[in-house]
């Protein structure tokens, strides 16, 4: 029953991977060119993990065959790092205070 | 009695079924993976809230070389995951000398990404003088994260190149299954979805304009 399931959950032939490879080149091209835009640092820095956040997606989904998994498994994984990660961001904030905050030299 | 074995037998909790239609190994490295990557999103926040809270971090990764290998060094993780998922394909179709290929193929990739790396690593350490603990812009933070967080990524690739060695020689010599070349795909392709975290920020938010 197993090899049966597997063989028809393969999903993706070569050519969805190919396109998969060359959108990721093209947003890594895109990022590459950003880095040398004069932009405040936190634009900057939520456009490029923003992009960086769209080509992990495409990774897991597709290189990582989640898309081609049960719902069961992504829900059992991904909530939970999702949210461990968003938990971490909490602690950003000080980060922007803390130059605002140093007493002039 | 026997409405009660009926009913046992049914439930999802009843044993002998998979809710999650995966073998073991598979979920094992999944489990790694997602344990794995809380560690290295904890060094990049390290890393980002470091650079947010410091006016006066360096910028010390020049177009030429720095911008340039590291560009090219994603280009080969890229790639190697194009070609480790050639070779699962391969494996899947029961084809083990052109998965065996695919898989020194990815390995080449690996490979290139460390020369690269290490060269980059020697040209920050020789020409800018930047090591874990002093740098010549006073901010030894800069030095101490960007050596951890590149350090630490650099490992997972020596391990998964040790590791894709094996496979591939199990593979070519008609050991192994289907599931443990995709096992091990799934950890490079982790690898190189590290990369696309570490590359933007380490790399593009401190390159010299």
């Amino acid at each position: 029953m197993s090899t049966n399931e597997q063989v028809e959950h393969v999903g993706g032939t070569t050519i969805t991977f190919a396109k998969v490879w060359m959108v990721l080149l093209f947003l890594t091209g895109v990022e590459v060119l950003l880095a040398y835009e004069q932009v405040p640092t936190l634009i900057m820095l939520t456009i490029l993990v923003g992009l960086s956040i769209i080509k992990a997606a495409l990774i897991i989904a597709y290189f990582m065959h989640m898309k081609f998994e049960r719902l069961s498994l992504f829900l059992t994984l991904f909530p939970m790092l999702i949210f461990c990660i968003v938990l971490m961001l909490i602690f950003l904030g000080d980060a922007t205070r803390i130059p605002v905050m140093r007493p002039p030299v | 009695m026997s409405t009660v074995s009926v009913a046992a037998s049914t439930s999802p909790w009843a044993g002998g079924q998979s809710p999650y239609a995966t073998n073991s190994k598979k979920f094992g490295m999944w489990l790694f993976i997602i344990s794995d990557s809380l560690t290295f999103s904890a060094l990049l926040f390290a890393y980002t809230y470091s650079r947010v809270a410091n006016p006066d971090w360096p910028k010390p990764f020049h177009f030429s070389p720095s911008i340039i290998f590291s560009s090219i060094m994603t280009f080969c993780l890229l790639s190697s995951s194009l070609t480790m998922v050639m070779a699962v394909h391969a494996m899947n179709h029961g084809n083990r000398k052109s998965a065996f290929k695919w898989i020194l193929g990815t390995m080449v990739g690996g490979a290139a990404f460390v020369v690269l790396h290490l060269s980059e690593w020697m040209n920050l350490i020789n020409n800018e003088g930047v090591t874990p603990f002093h740098n010549p812009w006073d901010v030894p933070l800069f030095g101490a994260t960007f050596f951890a967080l590149t350090g630490l990524h650099m490992t997972h690739v020596i391990i998964g190149l040790i590791y894709l060695g094996i496979i591939a020689q199990a593979v070519i010599r008609g050991k192994f299954k289907y599931e443990d070349v995709e096992v091990a795909g799934l950890y490079w392709h982790f690898v190189d979805l590290v990369w696309m975290f570490i590359f933007p920020l380490v790399y593009l938010m401190s390159a010299r304009i």
